[in-house]
């Protein structure tokens, strides 16, 4: 315990808070690119992208060998990564485009088939007598083991670019992934902006490849934009909850991998952004399920606070504890059971929005719109004030036309 | 030496220099299709600057694939669009459009406020700030719609109708000279219905253009100036007076639309 508390607070070696920081900037990026792909509904194209790494690692490690290098330069394995992952998404993209397959399809075929391939790479790799090949799976799982400092810088720099890059296009990518059409008349390059998105997130997936691994790098891509979907309804702060989240997974994930130096790094980050993800699940005040518990709670009041109301209007006797307890505490009635002033003008509103709703039903065309009457939901949060006084002219008779 | 090709070139430069009204749009031997159907087959079309015009005809007649292609959303194989007599690119900035309410996902995180800032986003360029004024802009818009109140509902609690009153604000926002509506009136209330129909007839009053993708024949001549009757090809283009009769109608839509139907338009039968 006392050791990650030393990794989460930077005391436990220069190198374990190289760690730290890198794959917090990591998350933070990935965090913030995800939440677009998932946001354009292309999420799983980010699984075939990093899927299609595993070839591009074998192939340069294979050249770089051949022409007499060092097979593990960090550099020459993320190029090759790149360049397979770019094959990848192209092949996705035409698939889609040029063949009857859907996307999902198109996605299935290239993941594995890329994945397969790169893990026969990997396999031919170990048979050789190379000796230094030692290192090449940790890109299936993510490592730290062995973190240079340059790879660090490396990681830092990306996620750093990428961070700019999405300040800077964040209106273009939210028009594109809300509605393509708009963007497109309105002059932004629809195809372009796609573009550049899956480009970020390449670099984030290649950038992420030492720490994260290709098998898990997806989860931190899309477990953050899911998360601060729990927390908010704009999507500017999604994109910014999502880059926290997976700034605190990535650090904390890596300072618990290095407390522990057998665990995976990889898994560990993902574990913890689950982790957070299962907390928003429940705790989130706006889209979490315990909240949606006390609001049933508050709903229910709410029900036999206007079935009151109601009844004080037809002056009906009420005999229900619960209905009788929230009329006084509301001050609508008094102890003795006679309504106030204020439970007499409230029960009048009641009566008359009961009046308006009935009207709304019979006239109103939306029926999604009148679908909404439950008896509680206040008229004038439904409808706009030019629909309410329609209703009002049909309750005096005189509807126009 | 003049080829047919180039007589016919010389013959439509002559007719458009002729046209003495400015066209807000003008559409050319327009072609588009999906796969090797085409869905609409060389158009031309005129709509004229200051009017408000319907673009009617059967479903499949390629009526919402007429503005997407003339915007560029959807790819042409052939055909020339300006609009103001100038290029699109170059007109872009007096454009509004106003896509199917249905072709977006309502549950996008994002309230009504923001969709309508969405109509400033070009005016904001990359690294403008949303400043005190762009916020005026956005509210009066929604002011208009008569959704100032909904200003931070979040989308997927909209009725229809309301979607499709912001749709119409954030078009607002662009401050364009030529609007660009794809039915406008699907699936909407009634009260919607004449709130949009009040800002549309405002917008003309204004001097503005307005075409609209149209289903409902019985509102034709209450709502609109000129149609354009369309079935993949123009079957006829004009005021609502003389291009909307009973023998273009049915031209129009064939045996779909029984001679009844027609009859209860009320419309005058042009011998």
């Amino acid at each position: 315990m006392t050791e990650l508390w030393q990794a989460l607070t930077l005391q436990a070696g220069y190198n374990a808070s190289l760690v730290a920081l890198g794959a917090g900037l990591l998350g933070l990026s990935a965090g913030a690119a995800g939440s677009f792909m998932v946001l354009r509904k292309r999420a799983l194209v980010s699984d075939a992208m990093a899927h299609s790494t595993l070839p591009g690692v074998g192939i340069a490690f294979l050249i770089m060998v051949s022409f007499g290098g060092e097979g593990r330069n960090l550099a020459g394995l993320l190029i090759g990564s790149a360049v397979t992952a770019t094959l990848g998404l192209y092949l996705v993209d035409w698939i889609s485009r040029r063949t009857r397959l859907a996307e999902d399809a198109a996605i299935g075929a290239v993941l594995s088939v890329f994945f397969g391939f790169g893990v026969v790479l990997l396999t031919v790799i170990q048979t050789m007598s190379a000796g230094r090949q030692a290192g090449l799976e940790s890109f299936l799982l993510g490592s730290t083991a062995g973190m240079l400092f340059s790879d660090a810088v490396t990681i830092a720099g990306g996620g750093a670019i990428a961070l700019a890059v999405i300040w800077l296009l964040r209106r273009p990518m939210t028009l594109v992934a809300f509605d393509a059409g708009f963007a497109q008349a309105s002059g932004v390059n629809v195809r372009q902006t796609d573009l550049a998105m899956m480009a970020l997130v390449m670099g984030v997936t290649v950038i992420g490849l030492k720490f994260v691994g290709l098998i898990l790098i997806v989860a931190l891509l899309i477990i953050p934009a899911v998360t601060a979907r729990f927390w908010t309804n704009r999507a500017e702060a999604l994109l910014w909850i999502a880059a926290g989240v997976g700034g605190a997974s990535g650090y904390i994930g890596a300072a618990v991998s290095a407390s522990a130096p057998d665990l995976p790094t990889g898994p560990i980050i993902v574990l913890i952004a689950a982790a957070i993800f299962v907390f928003s699940m429940f705790f989130a005040p706006l889209r979490g399920v315990l909240y949606a518990v006390i609001r049933h709670q508050r709903f229910q009041e709410r029900v036999h606070l206007r079935q009151g109301l109601l009844a004080m209007a037809r002056s009906e006797p009420i005999h229900d504890k619960m209905t009788l307890r929230l009329l006084l505490r509301a001050g609508y009635i008094r102890a003795d059971g006679v309504a106030t002033k204020a439970g007499a003008a409230q029960a009048a509103k009641a009566a008359r929005d009961e009046r308006r709703w009935t009207t709304a039903r019979q006239v109103h065309h939306d029926s999604a719109q009148t679908g909404r009457y439950d008896g509680l939901t206040p008229i004038e949060s439904v409808f706009t004030p030019d629909e309410i006084a329609l209703f009002d002219e049909h309750l005096a008779g005189a509807p126009r036309s | 030496m003049t080829t047919p090709e180039l007589r016919i070139a010389a013959d439509n430069a002559a007719k458009m220099a002729a046209s003495t009204q400015v066209s807000a749009m003008k559409i050319r031997g327009m072609t588009v299709s999906y796969g090797e159907k085409p869905a609409l087959f060389s158009v031309d079309a005129d709509f004229a600057s200051g009017a408000m015009t319907a673009i009617i005809g059967p479903n499949g007649a390629g009526k919402s694939t007429l503005l997407k292609a003339a915007l560029g959303i959807v790819p042409r194989l052939s055909g020339e669009v300006s609009v103001f007599d100038r290029p699109l690119s170059v007109s872009r900035d007096r454009i509004a459009y106003v896509p199917q309410r249905a072709s977006v996902d309502w549950d996008f995180p994002t309230r009504v406020f923001d969709v309508v800032l969405m109509g400033l986003y070009r005016q904001l360029g990359l690294l403008g700030r949303v400043k005190a004024r762009h916020r005026q802009t956005a509210l009066e818009c929604l002011d208009r719609v008569g959704m100032a109140d909904f200003a931070d509902r979040q989308i997927g609690q909209l009725s229809g109708g309301q979607q499709q009153r912001v749709f119409l604000a954030r078009s607002l926002a662009q401050g364009a000279d030529l609007y660009l509506l794809d039915e406008p009136f699907a699936g909407v209330d009634a009260a919607t219905e004449a709130a949009i129909i009040a800002v549309l007839k405002e917008l003309k009053n204004q001097g503005k253009s307005v075409v609209a993708v149209h289903h409902d024949l019985a509102t034709v001549t209450r709502y609109f100036d000129r149609v354009l009757l369309l079935n993949v090809n123009k079957v006829a283009e004009g005021p609502v007076a003389s291009a909307f009769t009973s023998e273009t109608i049915s031209q129009t839509y064939g045996g779909r639309l029984a001679s009844a139907q027609i009859d209860q338009l009320g419309l005058l039968v042009v011998p």
